[in-house]
C-alpha cells in the first residue's frame, strides 16, 4: 500500500456566521469574504503541510481544482503542484485532477503538466475529472457537454503527448492547426493516470478499458460505496480480459488520529462537520445542472438529494465509514481491515479538512506518518509475502516494503 | 378546439407537432418556450377558428426526437427553415416565446420569406450587457414557477397540480435541451444583434411588465433594434402571458394581425 497525502486547501478562515446567510459556499458566497492576508497564509500553511507529509514518508501529495469557492483555494492545482515541484525531491506530486472539459485550450494542460514532469523529473502523476456540477455554473461551460469535452480533450492531450508532432487536431469541441509539444513528458509515455470518481459505471468502463488501465480513485464515499466500485473495477478489467493490480485501485478518505477515541471524535467534530455540512453543501441545482449527469441517473433525484443536501454529523460519517477518526490503534485496526478486505493499492488521507486548525492538523499528520503508515506498510508486506494473495496483488503489495522507493 | 398529433421527418429526426384550425386558412406557427409547448395550447386553441394553428416541440423537446445533430439554436433554426418547406407553409405569422422567441429570430434573419410576420413574446436571444436576468439553471423547479409567474396566487395554483410521470420526464428532456441550447452564452446569442436589422416584416414584441427572468428593460432594449417593431407591456404579466393573461395576449396578437397587411 502506498500513502499519498491529500489536501483540498479549504478557506479555513472563512467568517461561518457572515456566511450562513448564503446556502452555499460555492458561487453565491460573495468574494469580499475572502481575506487576502489570511488567504496568503492558508496557502503557505497547506504547502508546508504537503511538505511535511514528504519529509515524514508520504509517497505522494495531491492536490485538485475547485472553481469559485471557499472549499477549496486551489482553482489551478497547476499552481500548487508547480510550489511543490522544486520544494519536495522524491514525493510523486499528484494532480487529482485538472477539470480538463473546463478548459476551451486543453493543449495547455498538457503543456503545464508536462513541464512539472520535466520539472519533477518524473514525479507528476496526472489526475482527470469533469469538475463538479457547481464548476460549470462557475465556469459557464455548457454541462450537456461535459462528458463530451472530458473525452476529446483527454484524447487531445493523450495524442499531444504520445503523437509525433506536429499534427492537425479537428473534431467536435476542440480545433489545432498545429499540435507540436514542447516539452514532451518526461515519463513515456506519458505520466501515469489516475482517475478520481464518486463512483459511475460509465467511469469505470472508460478507466479500465485495457487500452487505458487508469488507477480509479474512489474519493469521499461511505465504505459500502467505496467496496462495491473498487470491486466493479476489477471485474470490469476482468471482463474485459486483463487483471486489475491493487495500484490501479486507490481511496481518498479523511482520516483524524488522536491519543484516543474520545480525544479524536471531541478535536475533529466542529471541523469535520464544517467540512461537511458547510463547505460542500450546495443545492442539487448546483450539484447536478442539466445535462451534468445523464437523464437516466437525474431520475433518481429525489435519492440523491436526501444524501447529498442533507447534513450528517461525525458520528453518521464514521458509523458510514467515510471518516476515520479514532486513536492510532483504532485507525490502524479501520483501514488494516479494509485493506485486507479491498487490497487497495493507494490510500489518500485527507489530513486537514474543513477548519481543521494548523496546530491540529500537523499533530494528525505526525500521527498518521509515524504509526499509522509503518503499520499498514508492515502489515500489507507481512500479508503479501505470507498468504496466496489473488493473482493481481503480489507485485504491488511485495513492492511496498518498509521504506519508500526511491523515486 | 382540439389539437391532431402529426410528425414529420426533419433531417432524420422526428419532430412532432400539433394541428388545428380549417385547412386553408392562414397559419400561425407557434414557437415554445423552455417548458414545453402545453401550456400554451390554451390561448392557442381560440386562434383556430380563423387560423390554421401549428404547435410544433422542438427538437429534444416534448415528444419531438433529440437529433444527433442538435447542437446549438443555430441548428434547431435551420431545421425550423426545413419544417417550414416540409409542410409548404407560406405567409406564416410565427409567434415565439423566450426561448421560442430567440429561436423565431433565429429563423427569420436566416429567411423570412415564407413569414408575414413575427411576434416576439419575453424573447431571449440578444446579449443582456447590465440588464439583470434571473439564472433559470440555479431555480429549482419550485422557485422556476414563483419567479417567472407574477401573481403569487396563480403561481400557487399552478405548483398545486399534480404532475404525472410522464410529464416529469418530459418537463427534464426540455430543462436538459434548454441548458444545450441556452446555457452558454446565457440565454442569447452574441451575433444576432448584427443582423437584426433583417427583420424587414411586420415585429410585434410583447413583455410581461413584471418579468423576472428577463426583465422589462429587455424587452425594450430588443424592440429598439428592430426596424419598425410595436411593442406592447402587458401590466401585471411576469415571463409567461399565455398563461397568466390569455385573454389581454389573444387581443393583442389579433389587434396585430389586424393591423398589418
Amino acid at each position: 500500500m502506498k500513502f499519498t497525502l491529500f489536501h483540498l486547501m479549504p478557506y479555513a478562515d472563512l467568517d461561518l456566521n457572515e456566511a450562513a446567510q448564503y446556502p452555499t459556499a460555492w458561487v453565491h458566497t460573495p468574494n469580499r469574504l475572502y481575506d487576502p492576508q489570511k488567504g496568503a497564509r492558508l496557502y503557505n500553511r497547506y504547502l508546508d503541510e504537503l511538505e511535511l507529509g514528504e519529509q515524514l514518508g508520504f509517497d505522494g501529495v495531491a492536490v485538485n481544482e475547485h472553481h469559485q469557492t471557499a472549499y477549496g483555494i486551489m482553482p489551478s492545482p497547476i499552481v500548487t503542484a508547480a510550489a511543490l515541484a522544486r520544494r519536495t525531491r522524491t514525493a510523486k506530486i499528484a494532480i487529482l485532477g485538472s477539470a480538463i472539459p473546463l478548459r476551451n485550450h486543453p493543449l495547455t494542460l498538457a503543456e503545464e503538466h508536462a513541464m512539472i514532469d520535466n520539472i519533477t523529473e518524473g514525479r507528476l502523476i496526472t489526475g482527470f475529472v469533469r469538475g463538479i456540477g457547481a464548476e460549470y455554473h462557475a465556469w459557464g461551460t455548457n454541462p450537456v457537454f461535459s462528458h463530451e469535452r472530458f473525452h476529446e480533450a483527454h484524447d487531445l492531450i493523450i495524442a499531444a503527448w504520445t503523437r509525433p508532432g506536429p499534427f492537425r487536431w479537428s473534431r467536435k469541441h476542440y480545433h489545432f492547426e498545429y499540435v507540436n509539444l514542447w516539452p514532451r513528458p518526461y515519463q513515456q509515455p506519458h505520466p501515469p493516470i489516475w482517475i478520481p470518481s464518486q463512483g459511475s459505471t460509465e467511469t469505470i468502463e472508460w478507466a479500465a478499458d485495457p487500452s487505458r488501465r487508469y488507477t480509479y480513485l474512489q474519493t469521499f464515499s461511505p465504505l459500502k460505496a467505496v467496496r462495491k466500485y473498487l470491486e466493479q473495477y476489477r471485474e470490469t478489467a476482468a471482463r474485459k480480459g486483463w487483471t486489475a493490480s491493487d495500484d490501479k485501485l486507490g481511496w481518498a478518505i479523511p482520516v483524524y488520529v488522536a491519543d484516543t477515541d474520545e480525544q479524536a471524535r471531541r478535536e475533529a467534530k466542529p471541523h469535520f462537520e464544517n467540512f461537511r455540512n458547510r463547505f460542500l453543501k450546495m443545492p442539487i441545482e448546483m450539484l447536478l445542472p442539466p445535462g451534468y449527469s445523464s437523464i437516466e441517473s437525474m431520475r433518481g433525484i429525489a435519492k440523491a438529494k436526501a444524501q447529498i443536501t442533507g447534513d450528517i454529523t461525525l458520528e453518521i460519517a464514521v458509523e458510514m465509514g467515510m471518516f476515520f477518526c479514532g486513536s492510532v490503534a483504532t485507525v490502524r485496526e479501520q483501514i488494516g481491515a479494509a485493506w485486507q478486505d479491498m487490497r487497495v493499492g493507494h490510500m489518500l488521507p485527507m489530513l486537514q479538512f474543513g477548519t481543521l486548525p494548523a496546530e491540529l492538523t500537523e499533530a494528525n499528520i505526525r500521527r498518521f506518518a509515524g504509526e499509522v503508515i509503518p503499520y499498514l506498510r508492515r502489515l500489507t508486506a507481512s500479508t503479501a509475502a505470507s498468504t496466496t494473495a489473488p493473482a493481481s496483488t503480489p507485485t504491488s503489495a511485495s513492492s511496498n516494503t518498509a521504506s519508500r522507493p526511491a523515486a | 378546439m382540439s389539437f391532431t398529433s402529426r410528425q414529420v421527418s426533419i433531417a432524420g429526426s422526428t419532430l412532432h407537432y400539433r394541428i388545428a384550425g380549417p385547412e386553408g386558412a392562414p397559419t400561425l406557427l407557434f414557437l415554445h418556450g423552455a417548458g414545453g409547448a402545453d401550456s400554451a395550447l390554451g390561448v392557442l386553441a381560440t386562434f383556430a377558428d380563423r387560423w390554421r394553428v401549428i404547435v410544433p416541440d422542438h427538437p429534444g423537446f416534448g415528444a419531438s426526437a433529440d437529433p444527433e445533430w442538435l447542437d446549438t439554436i443555430h441548428d434547431a433554426a435551420y431545421a425550423y427553415l426545413d419544417f417550414l418547406e416540409a409542410l409548404d407553409l407560406r405567409q406564416v405569422h410565427l409567434v415565439g416565446s423566450s426561448l421560442g422567441g430567440w429561436l423565431a429570430m433565429e429563423i427569420a434573419v436566416r429567411d423570412a420569406s415564407r413569414l408575414s410576420r413575427l411576434t416576439l413574446i419575453a424573447a431571449a436571444g440578444i446579449r443582456p450587457g447590465d440588464i439583470p436576468t434571473g439564472d433559470l439553471f440555479m431555480w429549482s423547479p419550485e422557485e422556476r414557477v414563483r419567479n417567472t409567474i407574477a401573481d403569487p396566487l396563480l403561481a400557487e395554483k399552478i405548483l398545486a397540480l399534480p404532475q404525472t410521470p410522464e410529464q416529469a420526464e418530459v418537463a427534464l428532456r426540455n430543462h436538459f435541451t434548454t441548458a444545450k441550447l441556452c446555457w452558454e452564452p446565457r440565454f442569447f446569442d452574441p451575433h444576432l444583434d448584427k443582423w437584426l436589422h433583417r427583420l424587414r416584416l411586420p415585429v410585434q414584441v410583447i413583455w410581461g411588465e413584471q418579468d423576472r427572468l428577463f426583465p422589462l428593460q429587455l424587452g425594450r432594449k430588443l424592440a429598439a433594434l428592430i426596424p419598425a417593431a410595436r411593442f406592447d407591456v402587458m401590466p401585471g404579466c411576469g415571463h409567461v402571458p399565455t398563461v397568466e393573461n390569455p385573454a389581454l395576449l389573444s387581443a393583442l396578437l389579433r389587434e396585430f394581425q389586424g393591423s398589418t397587411p
